[in-house]
């Protein structure tokens, strides 16, 4: 619904023209290996002054093509990702792979239509099923840098593997965690990882759809798996498994907060307002983060201190 | 006539004090529910609420007017939602402390009017902003072919004060039901009218009377007398009861 709205006082203001939103990606860019490229998102929340800019993409250039990691919030975000991508590389855009089915990382598919575009099944399931409800979000948080946005949903089933990008070989693993399906993805060449949300680095992790104790599994499996690079899906390039473990920390923090709160007998109102303490609290996107992570997490953590009646009669 | 016109509009306006939050709501608000005794805005009156749903089905809130003295009744509405009364908690021998969920239909003030013995009326609140919708879809449970096996079903504890000795302890208790509002197509108003919480000897500690806005499967939290159990009984709108001992074995 906010989309159409959007669209009305836009074009009731005759300023549509005035809805283009200027990314500034090239000065976000960068090369962390010879032919792997990031493109930094901010640490913090979607909002209008964002445009939803919120994330990292990525995308590796090979003698035979490119390969596309993420297409960010909007599509003017695919736009303006795909004319910087064509500012580096002659290259065509060979394929694009969505690494989870949150709309941030693939919203901007549409600039990419032409082009092949893989997620897993789970992913493209969920995709399917929920892209309705993320485009009203996304129109209501971030307002006029969705102007023109209609998500596009991938083409292609990815199947976990090596797959090929000209000279180079790019391993894909499919994990459980932040959601049911994430995409890691590693240039064998370079050793590059690009772990999508699994990871997030100087930024309080998002878990609307997480799982907590498979998260925690996928991370230790991660800190073993050797990269020269790690780009997480938000916050800045870690060289060193430092975000993984930030990652896991906070996690670990969050259910046993929230598990000891419940079991007290507090509510989730008053988890709400709990202090963050520190490390976390110098985390990006807190407490805000932290109190999302109350919806989702407290109404199960409650439930297993309920104990069923002594007693029950009902008419 | 214009006089007339002049006077009707004044008289409920004269007796009524401006709202903090400048809610175009609050006028018929206080006109509906706020009738009767004066009306102050008290910060005493505590209303923990999130700053932005996360879910609109499910924002938790908590009133917390242990602050005030002879509380006779609190009353929680939120003044833009379709059906705006949320519940009216008699906190009888509990502390006027109530938790639960509520659906909400787009941001909103939520309140908690707390009445004294006096008759004044002690208005809190909380500003919840919400992407909609929660009060217009359809309960979870009504789609599921299973809800009418566990409705009514009562789950709960009684959490030890950490305190020892301590005056009251929080009980909060779960009821199996889908609380339809009645404004989803095709689904009839459905939801706990009566909830009454007593000690074993029969005397009431609390009362609470659940409208719509309360959220499916509703979750309750009191501060009560410290017991070993507690019997938590009720009906619905179609006559549908429940009465439970919850408790150490």
């Amino acid at each position: 619904m906010w989309r159409y709205l959007l669209a009305l006082w836009l074009g009731g203001m005759g300023a549509v023209t005035a809805a283009a939103f200027d990314y500034a990606l090239a000065d976000r860019l960068s090369e962390v290996a010879p032919g792997v490229f990031v493109i930094r998102g901010d640490q913090a929340h979607f909002s209008a002054g964002n445009g939803g800019n919120i994330l990292n993409t990525g995308f590796i250039v090979s003698s035979k093509g490119v390969l596309v990691i993420d297409t960010g919030p909007s599509a003017q975000y695919g736009e303006q990702m795909r004319a910087l991508i064509g500012e580096i590389t002659a290259q065509p855009i060979t394929r694009v792979l969505n690494t989870h089915h949150h709309p941030d990382h693939y919203f901007g598919n549409q600039a990419f239509a032409d082009v092949p575009i893989a997620a897993t099944a789970a992913s493209r399931a969920a995709m399917a099923q929920l892209s309705g409800d993320y485009a009203d979000a996304m129109y209501r948080l971030v307002g006029p840098a969705m102007f023109g946005t209609e998500y596009l949903l991938p083409t292609e089933t990815l199947q976990a593997g090596e797959i090929s990008l000209g000279e180079r070989r790019i391993d894909i693993k499919e994990r459980a965690g932040h959601t049911r399906s994430e995409l890691i993805i590693r240039d064998t060449d370079s050793g590059v990882l690009f772990v999508g949300d699994l990871v997030f680095n100087e930024r309080a992790a998002t878990t609307p759809d997480a799982d907590i104790a498979r998260w925690l599994q996928t991370l230790s499996e991660l800190a073993q798996t050797p990269f020269s690079q790690l780009v997480p899906g938000h916050g800045p390039v870690d060289d060193s498994s430092r975000s993984i473990q930030q990652t896991a920390a906070y996690l670990q923090w969050l259910r046993s907060f929230l598990s000891e709160a419940a079991a007290r007998g507090a509510t989730a109102a008053e988890a709400l307002y709990q202090p963050v303490p520190a490390p976390f609290d110098g985390m990006a996107v807190m407490p805000e983060e932290y109190q999302r992570s109350v919806h989702h997490l407290f109404p199960a953590l409650e439930q297993l201190t309920f104990y069923p009646p002594l007693s029950l009669r009902r008419n | 006539m214009l006089l007339a016109l002049l006077l009707l509009y004044a008289l409920p306006s004269g007796a009524l004090v401006e709202d903090p939050l400048a809610s175009v709501q609050w006028r018929a608000m206080a006109q509906l529910y706020l009738s009767e005794g004066d009306i102050v805005f008290d910060e005493r009156v505590k209303v923990l609420a999130p700053p932005q749903a996360e879910n609109s089905l499910l924002v938790p809130v908590l009133v917390d007017a242990t602050a005030l003295r002879d509380v006779q009744e609190v009353l929680v509405f939120a003044d833009f939602n379709p059906l705006p009364l949320v519940l009216r908690f008699f906190p009888e021998r509990a502390l006027p402390v109530i938790g639960f969920d509520i659906k909400v239909q787009q941001a909103t003030p939520v309140r908690a009017a707390v009445r004294t013995l006096d008759g004044v009326w002690h208005v809190g609140h909380a500003q919840v902003d919400a992407a909609g919708g929660g009060c217009t879809v359809a309960s979870v449970g009504s789609g599921l072919s299973s809800w009418s096996a566990r409705l009514g079903e009562v789950s709960g504890a009684l959490y030890r004060d950490p305190v020892p000795g301590a005056l009251f302890q929080r009980l909060r208790f779960q009821i199996m039901h889908p609380m339809d509002t009645g404004l989803a197509p095709d689904v009839p108003v459905f939801h706990i009218t009566e909830v009454e919480v007593r000690d074993t000897q029969g005397d009431l500690l609390g009362r609470i009377a659940p409208y719509e806005p309360v959220a499916e499967n509703p979750v309750f939290s009191l501060e009560v007398p410290p017991a070993e159990r507690v019997n938590v009984r009720g009906r619905d709108n179609n006559g549908n009861t429940f009465d439970a001992v919850l408790g150490i074995e």
